[in-house]
C-alpha cells in the first residue's frame, strides 16, 4: 500500500470513529448537563464546598464563579510549583522560577498548556500529576460549562438564570472526563506509554554509553492532555516523545481523543436545543475546515518545499519515522484546530506553507472543532454574526434559534470576535518592535523568525499552547507577556459569551416565520464557512503575508 | 449568629475547596489507580519497555533510540560504529539521544544551517556505507521531533546492510534476513509508516556474533 492511500485510510478511520461516538457521547453529555438528579457523591461534594446543587445562577454570578475558581487555581498552581522542592516525588528538582511558575500556572488554568519549561528537567512527578494534570481536567470542564451556559441562553425564555457553575464543573469532571480517562489511560499503557512513579534511572547502552531512562505517571496525564484539549506534555518533546506516543496506533488514538469531545458537543447542542439539524449544520462547518486543513498540511509536507527539505528529499525534519508525513500532518492539523497544542512533530520545522496552515488554524479561533467547549461557543458566536450579516442583506431583524439578535447581543458577539486578534496582533507588533535590537529570542531569521513570534502570540491568545519551538521564551518579559495573553485570551471571551447568554435567556421565544433564515440548511453552512474565512482570515492576512506567505512564495 | 461572609470571599472559598477536592480525586486517586492497574496488568510497558541483551543485562528501552557510536576520550565528539546499524541524527543533548533533553532542532526547511548539515551528512553517510548519495533516504540526515526516535526507515536499514556485514564478518544474506525480520509494516496495514527498530535489530545482531 502506498503512503498516500494509507494516510487517507488513517484519516477515514478517524472520521468513522468520530462519527460513531458523535451520538452516544453527545447525548450522554446533554443528559449529564440537563438532568435534575444528583449522584450521591456529588451531593457530598456540594455539601463539602458549601453549594446548593439545585440553586441557579444569573450570568454575572456564573461568571464570578468561573473567575473566582480560575483565580484560585492560578494561585494554587503557582504556589505548588514554587514549593516543589519541599514536596514528595520532586526528583530533586528545585523550586520552579517565579517567571516560569507564573507563566505555567496561567497556561494550564487557561487550557493553553504553553510550556516555557522542559518537563523532564523541571517538574517533579507530584507537581505534574497533582498540579498540572488536575488543571487538564478542570480547565477543560470550565470550557464545557461556559458553552453549556450559552446553550441554556438559547433554550430558556424570560429567564434570569443560566444554571450553576459548580454543578456543571463537578458533573463534567466526574461523569465525563474521569471515566473516559481511566479507560483510555489503560489502553495507552498497553500500547507502551509509561505509567510509574520512578525517577529516571541510568542504563548502559549496547555500545557502552550511558543513557538515563525517565519515568513518570505519563499515561494518566497523556490521556486527559488530549481529551481535554490541553496539550501540555509530560516531556519536552510532547507527543513526539516515544514514552508519550510510542506507536502509530497510540498516535491515531491520541488524535481521536483530542477531537472527540469537541465534535460530540455539537450533538449535545442539537439535543439541548431540540433540533439535531442545528447541531449537524455546525458540525458540518467544523468538519469541512478540519478536512481541508488536514489535506492541505499533508499536501504541503509531501511537497517538501524549502532548500533544506529539497536536499533531504522529504520534509522529515522534526518528524518521527513511526508516524511519517501523514500521521504527523493529521496530528498537526487536529491539534491546532482544537485548542490542544500537543505536538507529535515539530511545527517550526514544517514547510513554510504547511506551518502557515497551522498558524491559520489557530487564527480561525480554533472552532473546527476547537477546544472542549470553547470551540463550540466560538463557532456559535460566528453563527450569530452570520445570521446578522444575512439579516442585513434582506433587511429584517435577525433571529437565531428563536432569539432576536439586537444591538446588545451583537455588541457582545463583536467584542468576542475582536478580542483575540487584538491580543495577537498588538502582542506580535509590540514584541517585534521592542526586540528589534536583541534578537527577541527567535532561532530562525527573516520571515521564518517573524512566524515564530506570530505563532507564539497566536498560540497563547487562542489558548492553543503549541509553539514554533525554536523561539526562546524563557526571558521574563516573554513569560509575562505570554502569560497575560493567555489569561486575556481565555477569560475576556468568556465574559462576552456569558453576557450574551444572559441577554439571550432574558428574551422570550420568537416563533419561526416564513421569513426566518433556516440555520440548518446547506446554504447556512456555506454562509457560516464564508464568514469564518472572511472575518477571521482577513484580520490576520497582513500578518500572515509577512511570515509564512513571504517565506513560502519566495 | 455570625455574619455571613461577603459573596466574593465565599466564592473564592468554594473554589478553593472544590480545587482541593479535585486535586485529591484527579491528581492523586486517579493517577495512582491507573498506575496500580498498569503495574499489575502491563508492567513491561508501564515501566518503559526495557530490553535485555543475550546476557540478560538491560541495555535500553525498545522505545528510546540510542547512539551506536564510538565516543572520543574527551566525550565531546563521536564517530559511528561500523558494527552497528546507525540511528537518525538527534538534537536531544550535545551528543544526541539524551532522554533528559528530548527535542528537535526546530530549524525551518529553508534554514542555511540545515542546508549545510544535510549536504555534509549526506556525503558522509554515503561514503560510510559505500553507496551513492542519491540512495541516502531523508530520515538518515534529518533529526526527529523527539531526538529519541527509536526507528529508521527500511530504506536506511537497507543501505547499511553491506557495511555492517563486512564489519562483523557475516554474510550479507544473513544480515539482510535479520533486517527483514525486524522490519515492522504499518499497523493494521494503514497506520503509520514501515520502520525498523534500531536497538532491537542491533541486539539481534550481537547475538549472531
Amino acid at each position: 500500500m502506498n503512503a498516500t492511500l494509507a494516510g487517507l485510510l488513517q484519516a477515514l478511520a478517524l472520521v468513522a470513529a468520530l462519527a460513531l461516538s458523535y451520538r452516544p457521547l453527545g447525548d450522554y453529555m446533554a443528559h449529564v448537563l440537563s438532568t435534575r438528579k444528583h449522584w450521591r457523591a456529588e451531593r457530598g461534594i456540594y455539601k463539602l464546598i458549601g453549594v446548593d446543587g439545585d440553586a441557579e445562577q444569573t450570568w454575572p454570578a456564573y461568571l464570578r464563579s468561573v473567575l473566582a475558581f480560575s483565580f484560585i487555581s492560578v494561585l494554587f498552581l503557582y504556589a505548588f510549583q514554587r514549593l516543589q522542592e519541599h514536596l514528595w516525588l520532586s526528583l530533586g528538582f528545585p523550586a520552579v522560577t517565579p517567571a516560569t511558575a507564573w507563566n505555567t500556572a496561567a497556561s494550564f488554568v487557561t487550557n493553553t498548556n504553553w510550556q516555557s519549561y522542559s518537563g523532564e528537567s523541571t517538574m517533579g512527578h507530584l507537581v505534574q500529576m497533582a498540579g498540572l494534570a488536575v488543571q487538564n481536567f478542570l480547565s477543560a470542564a470550565v470550557g464545557i460549562a461556559v458553552v453549556t451556559a450559552l446553550i441554556r441562553g438559547f433554550i430558556r425564555h424570560k429567564s434570569d438564570t443560566l444554571g450553576n457553575f459548580w454543578v456543571d464543573l463537578t458533573r463534567i469532571t466526574l461523569r465525563v472526563l474521569l471515566p473516559i480517562s481511566i479507560v483510555f489511560a489503560i489502553v495507552l499503557v498497553a500500547g507502551g506509554v509509561v505509567e510509574n512513579l520512578h525517577a529516571a534511572h541510568v542504563i548502559n547502552t549496547l555500545s557502552g554509553a550511558q543513557q538515563s531512562i525517565p519515568g513518570g505517571p505519563v499515561a494518566s496525564q497523556e490521556v486527559i492532555k488530549e481529551l481535554g484539549t490541553n496539550g501540555g506534555g509530560f516531556y519536552n518533546a510532547n507527543s513526539a516523545h516515544p514514552f508519550e506516543n510510542p506507536n502509530p496506533f497510540t498516535n491515531w488514538l491520541e488524535i481521536y481523543l483530542l477531537l472527540v469531545i469537541s465534535f460530540a458537543l455539537c450533538r449535545t447542542f442539537g439535543t439541548m436545543v431540540k433540533s439535531q439539524k442545528q447541531g449537524y449544520a455546525i458540525v458540518s462547518v467544523m468538519g469541512l475546515y478540519w478536512a481541508a486543513s488536514a489535506a492541505l498540511i499533508t499536501f504541503f509536507e509531501h511537497q517538501h518545499s524549502g532548500a533544506a527539505a529539497k536536499i533531504a528529499g522529504a520534509a522529515m525534519e522534526g518528524k518521527e519515522v513511526r508516524f511519517g508525513i501523514p500521521g504527523s500532518s493529521l496530528f498537526a492539523a487536529s491539534t491546532t484546530l482544537t485548542s490542544t497544542g500537543a505536538v507529535n512533530s515539530m511545527h517550526d520545522s514544517y514547510t513554510p506553507l504547511g506551518g502557515g496552515v497551522t498558524i491559520l488554524n489557530m487564527m480561525f479561533g480554533e472552532i473546527a472543532p476547537g477546544g472542549t467547549g470553547s470551540g463550540l461557543y466560538g463557532i456559535l458566536v460566528l453563527a450569530i454574526v452570520t445570521v446578522f450579516v444575512a439579516g442585513l442583506m434582506v433587511g429584517r431583524t435577525p433571529e437565531y434559534l428563536g432569539k432576536k439578535l439586537g444591538a446588545r447581543e451583537m455588541k457582545f458577539a463583536s467584542l468576542y470576535i475582536l478580542t483575540t486578534p487584538a491580543i495577537v496582533l498588538c502582542g506580535t507588533g509590540l514584541a517585534m518592535s521592542l526586540s528589534a535590537g536583541h534578537g527577541g529570542g527567535m532561532l530562525n531569521t527573516g520571515p521564518h523568525g517573524f512566524s515564530e513570534v506570530l505563532y507564539a502570540f497566536t498560540s497563547a491568545a487562542n489558548n492553543n499552547g503549541s509553539a514554533f519551538g525554536g523561539i526562546t521564551v524563557t526571558s521574563n518579559h516573554w513569560q509575562e507577556a505570554l502569560g497575560l495573553a493567555m489569561l486575556f485570551g481565555r477569560f475576556l471571551p468568556m465574559v462576552f459569551v456569558l453576557a450574551l447568554a444572559g441577554s439571550l435567556a432574558k428574551q422570550q421565544q420568537t416563533p419561526e416565520s416564513t421569513g426566518t433564515l433556516k440555520t440548518h440548511s446547506p446554504l447556512f453552512v456555506g454562509m457560516l464557512s464564508g464568514v469564518v474565512l472572511i472575518v477571521v482570515g482577513l484580520t490576520y492576512f497582513p500578518a500572515l503575508a509577512l511570515g509564512p506567505l513571504a517565506e513560502g512564495l519566495h | 449568629m455570625a455574619k455571613p461572609l461577603p459573596t466574593p470571599v465565599r466564592n473564592h472559598l468554594t473554589g478553593l475547596r472544590l480545587l482541593l477536592l479535585f486535586t485529591v480525586l484527579c491528581g492523586l486517586a486517579y493517577p495512582l489507580v491507573v498506575t496500580g492497574i498498569s503495574q499489575v496488568a502491563f508492567s513491561q510497558q508501564a515501566n518503559g519497555s526495557l530490553v535485555k541483551d543475550a546476557h540478560g543485562t538491560v541495555v535500553g528501552s525498545s522505545l528510546i533510540g540510542q547512539n551506536f557510536t564510538i565516543v572520543a576520550k574527551d566525550g565531546k565528539s563521536q564517530t559511528p560504529d561500523p558494527k552497528f546499524f546507525q540511528s537518525r541524527p538527534s538534537a536531544a543533548g550535545s551528543l544526541g539521544y539524551d532522554p533528559t533533553a528530548s527535542a528537535g532542532t526546530n530549524l525551518g526547511t529553508n534554514s542555511q544551517v540545515l542546508v549545510t548539515n544535510y549536504t555534509q551528512l549526506k556525503s558522509d553517510i554515503a561514503k560510510f556505507n559505500g553507496v551513492a548519495e542519491s540512495a541516502v533516504p531523508a530520515d538518515a540526515i534529518t533529526s526527529s521531533g523527539s531526538g529519541l526516535d527509536p526507528d529508521i526507515s527500511p530504506a536506511y536499514a537497507e543501505i547499511q546492510v553491506k557495511r555492517v556485514a563486512q564489519a562483523r564478518g557475516l554474510s550479507v544474506d544473513k544480515v539482510e534476513a535479520l533486517v527483514k525480520q525486524h522490519t515492522q509494516d504499518r499497523t493494521l496495514g494503514f497506520l503509520g509508516e514501515p520502520r525498523v527498530n534500531v536497538l532491537e535489530l542491533n541486539i539481534a545482531l550481537t547475538e549472531l556474533g
